[in-house]
């Protein structure tokens, strides 16, 4: 009687929605990058002759710190928990790093910027891993913690005078051959280790375990805290390794430096396919999940959107995508 | 087969399914006449679940006709069912944890006094509805899920394995209610993998295999049989009896050293002093009745607890476990009965089997995928684990997940299994599977501890038993004498000649 529903199914079975379903759930890459292509062309429709090699450049170069900061977000979330830190961390690595090149050098100032994140990491990583507070209220804690410790940093070091030393300038805002962001040079091994990590490392198999059953993987023998303690002092890392390239992009760093990525970096990572509840996800998404976001804010600019506007349009776009996903993957 | 002339309750005629690439239902039909109890049975993967979420407005079928008292029926949710007159018992109790049990009520507009009504006639009169659902054991929480849908009286009721895990003073109640609904306006869908049950209880059984029916069976003498050889369809020429039967603990000599021994074991107030030594190479069974601290002695063996009192000791030596994986590390390893708790559902079947690999902080570099594919693909061909839809374990079925859990330590070579309830809910096949594996691994010089509610697997899988009452081991017997009735009387603590209270003779017959 019914039969001529699932007959027509069986015919095309790529143009039903189960199929639709499943290539947006298991292949979220190939619709996103139809949505960044797409991005592209209503961009140069918009005003001819913008996309050139060299204004990819400046996407790319602007891109790129977003999605390290993203990768935080992505590896946090693929366990179930978020880095809310990673503004205040990035910021506070680069402006030790900054305020140091004048007195210690530029090699001491980078390791001391990574020495400060990595301290923080493993602070926020024990608080979540092992005295259990929630990823949420640990990171939110940790970011103000280190605003707090930079600002009396900043006091004491009145002095020294904020300096950015010339490979980190060469890194955040040079290009070679005329179009190619230097930061590429450290971006594409990094995404590289990244994304081969997860998929082939027993530690990135941890991280999709303890997000999509943490009993099932402590019942299998695996150390929670630890997975979670290391996850954390990558993320740091991590950050401050976006905020060595931003503040070799702007050219200079402050203790607010990088604040205002922080939640861009939550919506590049949610736009490329990581579920905020765990166990799925990956970063080759979240690369471009931050190009994308890069994209429209470009395009709200080259529309002339005025900024409350452009934040009106970016929280909802954000909204829409995680709710299409829930759509997707709650149901199948 | 046909019906016509009776009117049919509820008519479900070519039901079909896919999920994705896999067929869960081709056309799979149901007919419920009123006043029946009747019994739906598969194997494992059949699409019973299925079938019944599509019933109950879990699942939308994809083609197929639900009438219900001759109306058309499709229900989108649970609700829309009920009003539709269709309720169901899912086997995980659909009750919220944190809530008392009167506020779960509430919340499903239940009253209070026809659920009391109807617990004290499942063998829970005592119970206070004010008490929170989390502090309540599972065997509970099930005959309040099964007495909240008694008391909305609907007309056709679906008991998803409703007596799996329950203990059997509780199933012989739960059996009798069911067998009052026989004859009246309402009726009753029933799923067990316990044929005995469906004989005592049941009018018809309808079977479907691969997806559709291939039959529907009157229960009376000999339906037993048709039964199994119609869920088995070719399989039931391979010889569907005990595979390895029990092996009488002949392999062990004086000499021999236990591989586990547990010396007046307690925790919190339900396990008092257990002891008991476990040998390699035996499967020893653990009988106990609902709640007598089986639960707390597996989590301090599988290293989840830690014990008040007593002492552990692994090959000869003192052990304690603060983490699953202390107790991994010595060789130990545990398969949950709640599959829910052991796997990652969202991962594929290769991600779940290789997961212990991973867990020392040594094994966090670089996998080796050929190595692991070697290992996995091993325990996939040990345990003919069905891998159709192997890139989510969710999209098994019920037998090929558990089969998922153990095929996990399986991989990594096992020394000392312990399997709480293994074969709860899944299909006889997979059961037998199960058993011939665990004297298989036995076999190897592996010592396997089997807890189990069902007592006929003491004879079918175990060398000798013990049995836990109160928090105390009570006795010990060998599995040639472990029968069912002597099996009962040991867990009620009775001596051989008492009677067993509240229990009819058909349960052990």
């Amino acid at each position: 009687m019914t039969s001529v529903g699932t007959g027509t199914a069986e015919r095309n079975p790529w143009l039903t929605r189960a199929t639709w379903r499943r290539i947006l759930r298991d292949q979220p890459l190939i619709p996103l990058s139809g949505l960044l292509i797409a991005l592209v062309i209503v961009l140069q429709l918009v005003q001819p002759g913008i996309v050139t090699a060299s204004w990819a450049g400046v996407i790319v170069r602007q891109a790129v710190p977003l999605a390290i900061l993203a990768g935080c977000q992505t590896l946090a979330m693929l366990t179930g928990g978020i880095d809310l830190s990673v503004g205040a961390v990035a910021s506070m690595a680069a402006f030790v790093m900054a305020t140091l090149v004048n007195g210690q050098g530029p090699v001491v100032a980078v390791l001391a910027g990574l020495g400060v994140a990595l301290a923080a990491g493993v602070v926020t990583g024990v608080g979540i891993g092992v005295f259990k507070v929630h990823p949420l209220i640990m990171t939110l804690g940790m970011s103000l913690v280190v605003l707090g410790l930079v600002a009396v940093y900043q006091l004491a070091m009145v002095l020294s005078g904020v300096v950015i030393p010339d490979p980190i300038l060469w890194l955040g805002s040079e290009t070679s051959f005329g179009f190619l962001p230097n930061s590429l040079f450290l971006f594409v091994p990094l995404s590289a280790v990244i994304v081969l990590g997860l998929r082939r490392s027993g530690y990135g198999r941890l991280l999709f375990a303890v997000g999509d059953n943490a009993i099932a993987a402590r019942l299998a023998g695996v150390r929670i805290w630890q997975v979670l303690i290391v996850l954390y002092t990558l993320s740091a890392l991590l950050a401050a390794i976006a905020g060595f390239l931003i503040a070799g992009l702007n050219k200079t760093a402050s203790p607010a430096l990088v604040e205002s990525a922080v939640l861009p970096s939550v919506a590049a990572a949610v736009i490329g396919g990581t579920s905020i509840l765990g166990g799925r996800g990956g970063f080759a998404g979240t690369i471009v999940g931050a190009l994308i976001l890069t994209l429209l804010t470009t395009l709200l600019t080259t529309l002339n959107m005025p900024e409350a506007m452009r934040q009106v349009l970016f929280g909802a776009i954000i909204v829409v995508v995680a709710a299409a996903y829930t759509r997707v993957t709650g149901e199948a | 087969m046909t019906t016509v002339g009776t009117e049919l309750l509820l008519d479900a005629r070519d039901i079909s399914k896919r999920y994705g690439a896999v067929v869960a239902l081709r056309s799979a039909s149901l007919a419920v006449r009123p006043g029946e109890v009747h019994a739906l049975m598969g194997a494992n993967g059949a699409g019973k679940s299925t079938l019944v979420k599509i019933l109950s407005g879990g699942v939308r079928a994809d083609g197929g006709t639900i009438s219900v008292r001759g109306r058309p029926y499709g229900a989108h949710s649970p609700a829309e069912a009920r009003r539709g007159g269709v309720v169901s018992v899912y086997q995980e109790p659909a009750l919220i944890p944190d809530l008392d049990v009167r506020s779960n009520l509430r919340l499903t507009a239940t009253a209070v006094e026809p659920v009391r009504h109807w617990l004290a006639e499942l063998g829970l009169p005592d119970l206070d509805v004010s008490s929170m659902v989390r502090d309540l054991p599972l065997a509970s929480l099930r005959v309040i899920d099964l007495a909240r849908a008694l008391a909305i009286e609907p007309d056709v009721l679906m008991l998803d394995e409703i007596t799996a895990a329950l203990p059997a003073n509780l199933t012989e109640r739960v059996l009798e209610v069911v067998a009052r609904h026989r004859g009246t306006e309402r009726s009753i869908i029933f799923i067990s993998h316990r044929l005995i049950e469906i004989g005592v209880v049941c009018d018809r059984a309808t079977v479907l295999r691969e997806g559709a029916t291939v039959g529907v069976v009157d229960v009376g003498a000999g339906s037993d049989d048709r039964i199994v050889r119609l869920m088995l369809g070719e399989i039931s020429r391979r010889a569907p009896a005990v595979a390895a039967g029990p092996a009488g603990a002949g392999a062990r000599t004086p000499e021999t050293a236990p591989r586990l021994t547990a010396r007046g074991l307690s925790a919190a107030t339900r396990l008092r002093d257990v002891s008991f030594d476990l040998y390699p190479g035996e499967v020893l069974g653990l009988v106990a009745l609902e709640g007598q601290g089986q639960d707390e002695l597996f989590d301090i063996l599988a290293g989840s607890e830690r014990p008040a009192g007593g002492e552990l000791l692994v090959d000869g030596a003192h052990v304690s476990f603060h983490h699953p994986a202390d107790a991994i590390r010595a060789g130990l390893v545990y398969v949950p009965a709640d599959r829910a708790e052991a796997l990652l559902m969202q991962r594929s079947v290769r991600e779940n089997i290789a997961l212990p690999f991973s867990g020392p902080v040594g094994a966090w570099g670089l996998i080796n995928v050929r190595g692991e594919r070697r290992k996995v693909d091993a325990a996939v061909r040990t345990l003919q684990i069905d891998t159709r839809a192997a890139a989510e374990v969710r999209r098994l079925s019920g037998g090929n997940q558990q089969k998922v859990t153990i095929a996990r330590w399986v991989a990594g070579g096992v020394r000392t299994m312990l399997c709480f309830d293994p074969t709860r809910g899944i299909d006889i096949g997979t059961k037998q599977q199960i058993y011939q594996l665990l004297r298989e691994l036995a076999a190897a010089g592996a010592a396997v501890l089997l807890y189990t509610s069902e007592l006929k697997e003491i004879q079918l899988a175990c060398d000798r038993a013990i049995v836990v009452f109160n928090g105390r081991v009570v006795a010990e017997i060998p599995a040639l004498e472990a029968d069912e009735p002597t099996l009962l009387r040991a867990a009620y603590d009775l001596k051989p000649d008492e009677a067993i209270p509240e229990l009819a003779v058909g349960e052990t017959a």
